[in-house]
């Protein structure tokens, strides 16, 4: 049990922290529903280089046990490799276009990842999981992620107050968020749940990005402003603590007990062009 | 909150007042166009307490929402005239009851999932079991909503414990292997969607079916069973004991 955190929102949705859960109650439950999770990961230009060490690190770690369809979208399919996975682990890649600027390329993933989803992934997978590529796993992602629409808690913004959330504040945008209102600052990293719960809530991300774009306005985040919007009107189901979405640059705080899924140390200006 | 537990080990909240933001919640709730059912017996000399329970109710119960309230009873003509609020309704069904207690509570489970599965599964999105015996005394709202709930019993002891109730005859359909059981729920108010309910009330039903088959029961029956059912079947959300407060205590 944790008295130091928030464990369930004021919605009662679930926070989840270690601490929180018992693994083993949960894998008991789900285990025998014979599920299988997709992970979506886009890797395009120079991120392909972050492909293998996700893989290795997903192979260990993420819902271990359980079957897993990785679907890599890229722009170089055979650039990416292919380790060999655990039984019932298989991976895809999906073919997507670059563009010319890191943001562009960031904000079609939601419409990339709807488009997939209504074409293949919805027959295959029961829940998705978005994930960025340039992270590694260090410890268990379980069934305790599962849920209806799960959402994370960005790492900067877990501890501070919310008028410090960097919402998207100019009222012209379709992302918009005024002061005073707020649950939670999501992070764009990850977000998940059930297959039809991704494909609505991408929809509807990708339909207010292209009400931006037609009115040449770009969210100060990119989609992250976009999915803060969304989840301050469909609240998710779950969140998930920052131990899901960690940023190693950060030094670790009381209350993070066990890094999960963190940032890869990388040279921005180099990747993003 | 940081004096009580407010989730289980498998995540699923559980229900305190201070936990949650009834606003919030019903914003939700209305945004889904839901109706809620309830579902009670007043049988035998429990039709006594019929005008307190649907007074109460009728004031706190999911107030300003629509609520659909079944009252299974043996005796309908003695029901005065009961004043609903404009969106909730009550529907009266007469029950011919079994005259030994024993059967009461198997009848009630039969009777509520043969009922669910001809019609309460068209009327209403989620039902909800409640004791007559009661009445309420403050708002219970939409946070009671969800897949399964279930109450934590006010005589709730671990599992570490010696059990007032949980069933100790190890040949019972609803025995708990010592040490086992999350919290001990009570019988008289649990709910959740109506599929879910239906299959709760079957698997109750088939269990001290046929326990009372092999000679075995108890006046606290179906709350064993309702116990053994949850521990398989999770809840996914659980009431605190400020829902349903024994006064005996």
């Amino acid at each position: 049990r944790r008295r130091d955190v928030l464990t369930v929102t004021p919605w009662l949705a679930p926070i989840v922290w270690e601490g929180t859960f018992d693994p083993d109650v949960l894998d008991s439950a789900y285990k025998p529903l014979n599920l299988t999770i997709g992970v979506t990961a886009f890797a395009v230009g120079k991120y392909t280089r972050f492909v293998r060490r996700f893989l290795d690190s997903a192979e260990q770690h993420f819902l271990r046990g359980y079957r897993v369809n990785y679907y890599i979208f890229t722009d170089s399919p055979q650039s990416i490799p292919r380790p060999q996975l655990q039984p019932g682990r298989s991976l895809v890649t999906v073919p997507v276009q670059g563009y010319p600027s890191w943001q562009e390329i960031s904000m079609r993933r939601m419409e990339a990842i709807n488009r997939h989803v209504a074409k293949e992934s919805q027959g295959q997978v029961r829940y998705l999981f978005c994930l960025d590529i340039d992270m590694v796993f260090h410890n268990p992602w379980g069934p305790e992620t599962l849920g209806d629409m799960v959402a994370a808690i960005h790492p900067g913004y877990f501890d501070v107050p919310r008028e410090q959330f960097p919402y998207e504040r100019r009222s012209s945008s379709a992302a918009f968020i005024p002061e005073g209102e707020g649950d939670f600052y999501y992070g764009g990293a990850v977000f998940g749940g059930l297959v039809e719960k991704v494909y609505e809530f991408t929809k509807m991300c990708h339909m207010t990005i292209l009400a931006d774009k037609a009115n040449g306005i770009m969210a100060v985040w990119q989609e992250e402003s976009h999915l803060n919007r969304h989840f301050l009107s469909h609240k998710p189901s779950k969140l998930l603590s920052p131990e899901y979405i960690w940023d190693d640059r950060k030094p670790k705080p009381p209350q993070i007990h066990l890094v999960r899924f963190s940032t890869v140390n990388k040279n921005y200006k180099e990747v993003r062009n | 909150r940081r004096d009580v537990l407010v989730l289980t080990p498998w995540l699923a909240p559980i229900v305190w007042e201070g936990t949650f933001s009834r606003d919030i919640l019903d914003a939700q709730y209305l945004q889904k166009n839901l109706v809620t059912g309830v579902v009670t017996f007043a049988v035998e000399k429990y039709w006594l307490f019929i005008e307190g329970f649907m007074s109460s109710a009728n004031k706190y119960f999911l107030a300003g929402h629509p609520v659909n309230f079944y009252l299974f009873t043996d005796s309908p003509e003695k029901i005065s005239h009961l004043q609903m609020a404009p969106e909730n309704h009550l529907f009266v069904i007469p029950v011919q009851d079994d005259p030994r207690w024993q059967d009461l509570s198997r009848s009630r489970m039969d009777i509520l999932s043969s009922y669910i599965q001809r019609q309460f599964q068209h009327e209403v999105d989620y039902l909800y079991s409640m004791d007559i015996n009661v009445q309420l005394l403050a708002h219970i709202g939409v946070e009671i909503i969800d897949a399964l709930v279930a109450t934590i019993s006010s005589w709730q002891v671990t599992p570490q414990q010696d059990n007032k109730a949980s069933e100790t005859q190890p040949e019972s359909q609803s025995a708990i292997p010592e040490g086992q059981g999350d919290f001990y729920y009570t019988a008289s108010f649990y709910g959740g969607s109506v599929a879910e309910v239906y299959k709760l009330t079957r698997a109750c039903s088939a269990g001290l079916v046929e326990d009372r088959e092999n000679g075995i029961e108890g006046p606290w029956h179906h709350e064993s069973h309702l116990n053994r059912y949850l521990l398989q079947h999770k809840p996914t959300r659980l009431l605190s004991p400020e829902y349903y407060w024994d006064t005996e205590l």
